[in-house]
């Protein structure tokens, strides 16, 4: 690290003065969910699903984020670190970051991260995160699971960093960003802040890479810290968390039209053509 | 006060419509808790809106005007917020789960040291706790989160369609002005003016019969299937957003709360799952019809004719169907 960078404490977290050319240092938050088409079925005690036969992979947006990161580490140099709090399983998923291009990981274990709330996820990713003194921290929007579409704007905030939601780009502006935020009904709006700062990327802000071989291989002896939650310091339990989850009601009487192929289409067809009176 | 505040969203002095769907969320809680329920406006020369307000049915209603305000960011509104909060002392604070919101209320909640409960589809009381029913794995599943009534403010943002804003009840309340100190040299994020990429070519709104495909639809290669039904019924396509994200077809052709908003006489809907950022482009349509191989899908939530079955088979059968005239 170059010798002029100043180390300030703000609120818990540290704040870099980062200098226009300055190699870019980005932590992205990677979290581990349930394979989409995966059949979901409630656990007995009827609080979180039943997970052991599951599938899982990476949260779909924070694909995006890393993709984001990687190409920006690309463009300015620098170094891109994944953290994940997550269950022993989610080394596979931070292996598949690293595969992709990321630098070295935060494995941050916890087997129970539903039970923590969004408000403690954001607390231990925060402690996490201000050790690394990032530049830009890059997050998915939402989490497929939890989806409380926070962690990254409460991270921010418990750091004291700016942050802007539903990012669809990102450029660098000598000592701070441009991003361009995705607004509601196909608007969109370009804003400017310094770093460092917390971004939460929407899906499709870019083309995901594969992971090539030689990736995969490099993968294997690159760094995986492990820390956890009692490591961090932080008591857990301090926010509002889900205690039942069930199937949603239906609200709506649907005609269900069952059979082979070529019966349900005569069927359908007949009732376009009759009651709903479109064809 | 102990009670329910609402904070409506406006931009530009118009109404975010899902602010009067929170309104009536607002109302409902309230009578629920046995408590009184205000509303609160933020902006810059918002004193015509106030005044719409001033006509529900409301403790009182809360304007915190301030040249700072005038144009969105997270730094003003959450200072104002905050202050807001603390001049009213609510025990719940209703926000409607905008994209706005999205960006400024969980660090709010933060300063209050609690956790937004996002996503919600509805607040009831069950013995002196408040329940919050939110939104889990995309629709998929509901969870009931359990918060203190009486601890100070709660805050939970409310889902779109999942209270009726036409239901707002009429009344008449006092507008209080809330002065709140914000310095504009401390914020931090430089706003440019909102912008919409390039004109659409394809209006979907116009469209009597929408043919709309999923994710389910695998791959790229597979899209003139969907395409020849939509032929056959002489329908607009039209996709959800990771169709479009990928680049099997043009933004422009994307529903939801991103994409346009349609309301055809029929919305078929191949492989889609319906997630609510998708419903709420769709949910106006006259008759939903669904094709999804699993009937657990939240699209079957909202459709009045449904196929649960493999779309690679029921597609080209009702295409084929179809051309039988
Ligand atoms: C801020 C924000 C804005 C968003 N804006 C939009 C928006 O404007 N529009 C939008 O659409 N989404 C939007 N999304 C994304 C949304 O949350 C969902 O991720 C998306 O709608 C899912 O698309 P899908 O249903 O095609 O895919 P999936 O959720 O992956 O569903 C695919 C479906 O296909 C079914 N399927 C698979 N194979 C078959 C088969 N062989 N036969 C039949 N069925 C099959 C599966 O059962 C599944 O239900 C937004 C998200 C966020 C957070
Ligand atoms: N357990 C976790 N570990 C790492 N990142 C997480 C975790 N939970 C949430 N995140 C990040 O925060 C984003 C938003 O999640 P959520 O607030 O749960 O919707 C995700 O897309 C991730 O980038």
């Amino acid at each position: 690290m170059a010798a002029l960078e100043v180390y300030l404490a703000v609120s818990g977290g540290a704040t870099r003065a980062r200098r226009g050319d300055d190699p870019m240092k980005i932590i992205v938050a990677i979290k581990q969910v349930p394979a989409r088409d995966s059949v979901l079925r409630v656990n007995g005690p009827g609080t979180w699903i039943e997970d052991d036969d599951l599938t899982f992979e990476i949260n779909e947006p924070d694909a995006y984020a890393l993709e984001e990161a990687l190409q920006l580490k690309e463009k300015h140099g620098g170094e891109v670190i994944v953290v994940c709090l997550g269950p022993s399983g989610a080394a596979q998923t931070i292996r598949e970051a690293l595969a992709k291009g990321a630098d070295r990981a935060i494995h941050i274990e916890e087997q129970n991260v539903s039970g923590l709330g969004p408000l403690g996820v954001a607390e231990v990713l925060s402690k996490a995160v201000a050790a690394e003194s990032p530049d830009l921290v890059l997050t998915g929007l939402q989490s497929d699971d939890l989806g409380s579409g926070q962690t990254g704007v409460v991270l921010a905030e418990l750091l004291g960093w700016s942050s802007a939601t539903i990012i669809m780009q990102v450029e660098l502006t000598g000592d701070g960003i441009r991003v361009k935020r995705e607004l509601e009904d196909g608007w969109f709006q370009y804003i400017s802040m310094p770093m460092p700062a917390v971004l939460t990327i929407q899906s499709g802000i870019n083309k995901l890479r594969y992971a090539t071989l030689m990736g995969i291989k490099k993968a294997k002896t690159k760094e995986v810290k492990q820390l956890s939650v009692s490591g961090l310091a932080v008591s857990p339990g301090t926010a509002a968390t889900v205690e039942k989850i069930y199937m949603p009601q239906k609200t709506k009487q649907t005609q269900l039209l069952e059979g082979p192929p070529a019966e349900v289409a005569a069927k359908l067809v007949e009732k376009l053509r009759f009651e709903v009176r479109v064809i | 006060m102990s009670g329910v505040l609402v904070i409506m969203e406006q931009r530009g002095g118009a109404w975010n419509r899902m602010s009067w769907e929170t309104l009536h969320a607002g109302q409902q809680a309230a009578a629920a808790m046995g408590v009184p329920c205000s509303a609160a406006v933020m902006g810059s020369g918002i004193g015509a809106l106030a005044a719409e307000l001033a006509a529900k049915k409301l403790d009182k209603v809360f304007a915190v005007d301030h040249a700072a305000l005038g144009e969105y960011t997270a730094d003003g509104f959450t200072a104002a917020a905050e202050q807001l909060v603390k001049a009213a002392g609510p025990s719940l604070v209703l926000l409607p789960h905008t994209y706005q919101v999205r960006d400024f209320a969980p660090k709010l909640a933060t300063r209050f040291r609690r956790a937004l409960v996002s996503d919600v589809t509805k607040v009831s009381v069950d013995g002196g706790a408040l329940v919050a029913v939110r939104l889990l794995f995309q629709g998929k599943l509901n969870g009931d989160v359990r918060l203190p009534a009486n601890e100070g403010p709660q805050f939970a943002s409310l889902q779109a369609g999942a209270y009726r804003g036409d239901a707002v009840e009429a009344g008449s309340a006092a507008v209080e002005n809330v002065t709140v100190t914000i310095d504009a040299g401390q914020i931090r994020q430089k706003p440019e003016a909102p912008f919409r990429e390039s004109a659409r070519a394809v209006d979907l709104t116009a469209a009597e019969i929408i043919v709309s495909v999923g994710r389910g639809i695998k791959e790229q290669d597979n899209i003139p299937m969907v395409e020849e039904l939509a032929k056959a019924l002489k329908a607009e396509l039209a996709a959800s957003r990771p169709i479009c994200d990928a680049g099997w077809l043009p933004m422009e052709r994307q529903v939801g709360s991103s994409g346009q908003t349609v309301a055809p006489k029929m919305y078929l809907a191949v492989g889609i799952s319906g997630a609510i950022q998708h419903l709420v482009g769709m949910k106006g349509a006259k008759t939903i019809v669904a094709i999804n191989k699993d009937p657990n899908a939240p699209i079957f939530e909202v459709a009045d004719i449904g196929v649960v079955g493999d779309l690679f088979e029921v597609v080209p059968a009702l295409t084929e169907e179809l051309k039988k005239g």
